[in-house]
């Protein structure tokens, strides 16, 4: 075990076509840690983790990964040195059935990251395993979405980057998805997890970022930022 | 105050899922309505079905009275319906003046010629809207290049070329800096007051919203479940449980 | 009885082919979103090796079969390279300059062929074990065709297999939906863009290698394939391989058939059933609105009224153009002619492309319509040449207006097909309706009268026309007309919202460069003597487009330069080599890899950076 974090950003700035979305993100994710990455609507989440994952045209600062600069590679690349992605329009194949799915997903075993293998997965998304054989294009929001992370987990991720995996989910459905996430951090995966739910947050973190605007104003552990109104006021509330 | 746009009951579907249904609302001139909720709680679409970009399943939509649904944007915008667009969309390839000249030859019907320069129609009054919405010493510049708060203003003052009685902006202060998200604000609140607007605006930013609203909807899962001042509803609890979150 | 089911049966075995070519076409595309022109030129390879390798193995069963597989292969390859070596430089660029640079290979391999080939019609040997026929109801039915029938379900029960049993499939499929998610889940695109490149290349060769025992393979196979390819991707729904088998199955029916139920008029009936399906169905059969290629061009800078000195130019130019009789010979200014009326003709090409986004690809058509607009008053009517000259563009605007009330309905790639769908008709119409037309032998004596006969005359009346139309053209692209034109294509949801009726305004704007091309066709006819069908085939649509490509989309001199430069190479390589495809191929393909703004628009790009330092 070495004591660098498993993953460092630092000043990330990244672009929408010409809007500067990103001003100068800094942050950290260490091994085996659950990161929260807060913000309110627009303030720059999924830019961020978009940025991390080389899925923009235009992006600067220094993002490295594992102890490797990762910050000029082409996604395929990064997703193979085990930075999996789950974005949060979910994404997943309609054409494609479930079990395509996950073997679109499929990477070889790695070294310090869990080893996923489909039924390993249908055992963590009991759902999922009744319905191998339909296609993604006909399931709920709810089933595409646990397809989604169960589809990057298929690449034996160390790190997950996971974008709102709460957001217009039924309640039942947040309460499934946050058990999931504490048993993949039992199982030892390192996720960074954008999120406006603040419980839902809670549920799963052990830290937090707060961006707002590009930048990131709030950093600490998640039990602070329960405790720090101001802050939750600042940057996350009304 | 009398009531510009009337909506009743809208309803629309996609592919089975109900994205609005039985929205009603009513918006008066010189009131600035904001229409809140989560992603994907419809907004959009509502936008989208007033201004004849799609066709609600169901419900009226009436300006001063008279119903405008079934008909295409081009018409609904002549009767005097204005509209900003969430990701902006300028066109892209002309100069900010242009893109206003561009609108104005649209109103005074002067879209066939095929001689006279287009540069040179209506170049005054271009220049007034583009000077009131701040964009006066760009107007040479090509929009392509423009930074997005830029492109929000001369959205705007195309918008305003048109003249509306009713004007629907969606997301107007995304990606602007805090300090230009108050000033555009606050230039459409100066509009509503010199000419008698009826403004209907969807905001994530909250101080953009409690700011400037006079009056707020909210919707969820294509639901309206909330109406009032600001004050009213930033207190219902049902906003809070919805929208604003675990976090309040 | 028994004739019908032959015919049926003859229908099915042309079917297999034509799917073999699509099904490769239409793979390329869906993940790729590149339109292969070159893939006729595969099929045309497919053919020749075929024809070769047959020669020399093909005595056995097993050396046959085994010499169309190794046909197959090597297309394949070639395939792959052409994807490492050229459209891996241009998934960036915009779509038209793809087009661009496949149109390049076409040429490239044109000449190719005919260099190692040789440009006679070469008879290729017969299946062996299959020479014979076998009766069916007492006629004779080609045994070798049997097994062509076979062959179309065996492949697209393979490719089902390929593409939804196999890993690599999968991920093709996956790719094809999401390429940016099939990245950042760890898949490489550019690795199974090249495997995807040579899959459909692959079948390409194969179908061509298979035509090598039923007819002669020749250097016209490439842009006949691809065009019906085309029509039947576009029937079956861009991307989707059932889809493009059902239509294959329909096509080679509609072809059996058609040939005698209406023999007169065979050639349209293909393309008036395209029309047909894209009009009740916008994305062909089986198509999906989601798998639609988008639209061609992407906005560019503004249009930028020139200023200063340099506002003289146009006019500057034309009085050295009008000067130029004074000094050169006949040769020069026939040239010379001829470079202005293409000019025009690539001119009212651009308002379509560069202000309007609408990429036809039937352009010719009224170039076409206008040259026998006024070819046939001469003919028919002796009418004098300033009569018919008038009538070349209201012939051509009124079939345009025709065409384009159809045309425009539709965006991107499915308005180009239609446009080309319409290009096709007119020009079988014209091919086959030998009473007015005069079919091949097309119309001769039309001629100048005697003060315009002189070749400094008639250059002067082309030049004083066709210039006068360019600068209406000019005058119309800066005026509220083009700026419309422009809003629309900037932003067709911007537009709609300000009031603009962009259909309506793209549909007259097709009529006006319809008219315009119809002078420009007027006055070639005039300048030849003559007018033939070829004036409207498919190569005369694909030089108008590579003379607006060339030139660049962005600039109102583009296309100006474009046909310039464009002219003057073909001319120029023509009396210098035999091989002038292969030099103006290899132009292409240096120019779009250098230049992908097009020669105008690098050069404005060095002029204003040159000014901004």
């Amino acid at each position: 075990m070495t004591t660098q974090p498993l993953l460092s950003v630092r000043g990330l700035q990244a672009w929408y076509g010409r809007a500067h979305i990103l001003t100068g993100v800094d942050l950290v994710v260490g091994r085996g840690e659950v990161v929260a990455l807060m913000g309110r609507n627009g303030a720059g989440k999924t830019t961020t983790l978009k940025a991390i994952m080389g899925l923009l045209d235009r992006r600067a600062g220094s993002v490295t990964f594992d102890g490797r600069d990762v910050s000029a590679l082409p996604p395929h690349r990064i997703a193979r040195l085990g930075l999996g992605y789950v974005p949060e329009d979910r994404r997943v194949f309609t054409d494609l059935t479930v079990e395509e799915n996950l073997e679109v997903g499929r990477q070889p075993p790695r070294d310090g990251a869990p080893h996923w293998t489909p039924d390993r997965l249908y055992a963590l998304f009991p759902n999922l395993a009744e319905m191998r054989g339909r296609r993604g294009g006909r399931m709920s929001g709810g089933e595409q979405q646990m397809l989604t992370l169960a589809r990057t987990l298929m690449g034996n991720p160390s790190l997950l980057l996971l974008d709102e995996p709460s957001e217009g989910l039924a309640p039942r459905i947040v309460q499934q998805m946050a058990d999931a996430l504490r048993a993949l951090k039992a199982e030892g995966l390192s996720i960074l997890v954008s999120e406006q739910n603040l419980a839902f947050a809670a549920a799963v973190a052990d830290r937090a970022s707060v961006i707002e605007k590009g930048q990131i104003r709030f950093e600490g552990p998640m039990r602070t930022l329960l405790e720090d109104e101001a802050v939750r006021r600042a940057y996350l509330a009304v | 105050m009398s009531r510009r746009l009337a909506v009743e009951n809208l309803q629309r579907a996609f592919g089975g899922v109900q994205a609005v249904r039985g929205v009603s609302f009513v918006l008066g001139a010189g009131e600035v309505l904001a229409l809140i909720g989560p992603n994907g709680a419809g907004k959009t679409t509502c936008f989208n079905l007033l201004n004849g970009q799609l066709r609600p399943d169901a419900g009226t939509v009436r300006l001063d009275g008279v119903d405008i649904v079934g008909l295409p944007p081009r018409r609904i915008w002549r009767m005097g319906v204005g509209r900003t667009f969430q990701i902006t969309a300028t066109f892209a390839s002309m100069t900010v003046r242009e893109n206003v000249q561009m609108v104005l030859l649209s109103v005074h019907r002067r879209l066939f010629g095929l001689w006279n320069p287009a540069a040179a129609g209506f170049r005054d009054e271009a220049m007034a809207l583009l000077e009131r919405v701040g964009m006066g010493a760009q107007a040479e510049r090509p929009c392509g290049v423009l930074a997005y708060g830029d492109l929000k203003r001369v959205e705007l003052a195309m918008a305003l070329a048109g003249d509306p009685k009713v004007l629907l902006m969606d997301e107007p202060t995304a990606g602007m800096a805090p300090g230009e998200r108050q000033e555009l604000m606050a230039l459409t609140s100066s509009l509503v007051r010199e000419r008698g607007l009826a403004v209907l605006f969807t905001e994530h930013d909250m101080d953009v919203v409690f700011g400037h609203a006079t009056r707020i909807i909210v919707l969820d899962r294509g639901q309206l479940i909330a109406e009032g001042t600001p004050d009213a509803v930033r207190a219902d609890p049902r906003v809070q449980a919805v929208y604003l979150g675990g976090a309040a | 009885m028994s004739f019908y089911l032959v015919q049926f049966l003859s229908g099915l075995a042309t079917a297999a082919t034509l799917f073999l070519v699509s099904s490769g076409l239409t793979i390329v595309f869906g993940v790729t979103r590149i339109v292969n022109f070159a893939h006729g030129s595969f099929y045309m390879l497919g053919a020749y090796l075929g024809w070769t390798l047959v020669e020399r193995w093909g005595s056995t069963p097993l050396g046959f079969w085994g010499a169309v597989a190794a046909s197959a292969l090597a297309v394949g390859l070639l395939g792959a390279l052409m994807e490492v070596g050229l459209l891996r430089r241009l998934y960036r660029s915009p779509e038209l300059f793809q087009l661009l640079a496949t149109f390049g290979v076409v040429l490239v391999v044109q000449d190719a062929a005919s260099w190692i080939w040789g440009s006679e019609d070469l008879l290729g040997r017969r299946a062996p074990g299959l020479r014979g026929s076998v009766d069916i109801l007492d006629q004779p039915f080609p045994l070798y065709d049997l097994v062509l029938i076979g062959l179309g379900p065996l492949v697209l029960g393979l490719l089902w297999l390929l593409f939804n049993r196999t890993r690599w499939g999968t991920l093709v499929r996956a790719a094809t939906q999401d390429r940016d998610m099939a990245s950042a889940l760890g898949v490489d695109p550019a690795r199974l863009f090249t495997g995807v490149l040579f899959l459909g290349s692959a079948l390409a060769g194969l179908g061509g290698a298979l035509q090598v025992p039923r007819e002669a393979v020749n250097l016209h196979m490439d842009m006949a394939i691809v065009v019906e390819a085309f029509v039947v991707v576009v029937v079956g729904g861009m991307g989707s391989l059932t889809g493009a088998f059902v239509a294959s199955l329909l096509i080679g029916q509609l072809q059996a058939f058609g040939i005698l139920v209406f023999p007169q008029i065979t050639l349209v009936l293909v393309f008036l059933f395209m029309a047909v399906v894209l009009v009740i169905r916008p994305y062909g059969l089986l198509g999906r609105a989601e798998d639609a290629p988008p639209t061609a061009a992407s906005p560019g800078p503004p249009l930028v009224a020139a200023a200063g000195a340099a506002r003289w130019a146009p006019a500057l130019l034309l009085a050295l153009l009008a000067a130029v009789p004074l000094v050169a010979g006949d040769y020069a200014l026939i040239v010379l002619t001829e470079v202005v009326i293409l000019a025009l003709l690539a001119a009212s090409l651009h308002l379509l492309i560069g202000l309007g986004g609408l990429v036809s690809f039937g352009h010719a058509a009224y170039f076409g319509l206008g040259a026998y607009g006024a070819a046939l008053l001469v003919k028919h009517f002796a009418a004098p040449m300033p009569l018919a000259l008038a009538a070349a563009p209201l012939v051509a605007g009124l079939g345009a207006l025709a065409a384009g009330w159809f045309c425009v309905r539709r965006s991107g790639l499915y308005f180009a097909m239609l446009t080309l769908a319409f290009a096709q008709i007119v020009w079988s119409v014209t091919f086959q309706w030998y009473g007015v037309t005069g079919g091949d032998n097309g119309i001769l004596g039309v001629w100048p009268p005697d003060w315009a006969a002189g070749k400094a005359a008639y250059y002067w009346l082309t030049l004083a026309l066709a210039g006068g139309a360019l600068l209406l053209l000019r005058r119309a692209a800066f005026a509220p007309f083009g700026y419309t034109l422009r809003a629309g294509r900037d932003s067709t949801l911007r537009a709609e919202s300000v009031g603009i009726d962009v259909r309506r305004h793209q549909w007259l704007s097709f009529a006006l460069a319809g008219s315009a091309a119809g002078l420009a066709g007027g006055l070639y006819a005039f300048s030849k003597g003559s007018v033939f069908p070829t004036l409207m085939a498919v190569p005369v649509s694909v030089d108008a487009l590579v003379m607006v490509l060339m030139g660049g989309i962005q600039t109102l001199s583009g296309p100006v330069v474009g046909a310039a430069l464009f002219h003057l190479l073909e001319t120029e390589a023509m009396s210098r080599t035999d091989w002038w495809r292969l030099v103006l191929g290899a132009i292409i393909l240096v120019l779009v890899l250098a230049f992908p703004k097009g020669v105008a628009g690098f050069v404005r790009d060095l002029w204003t950076r040159g000014r901004d330092a």
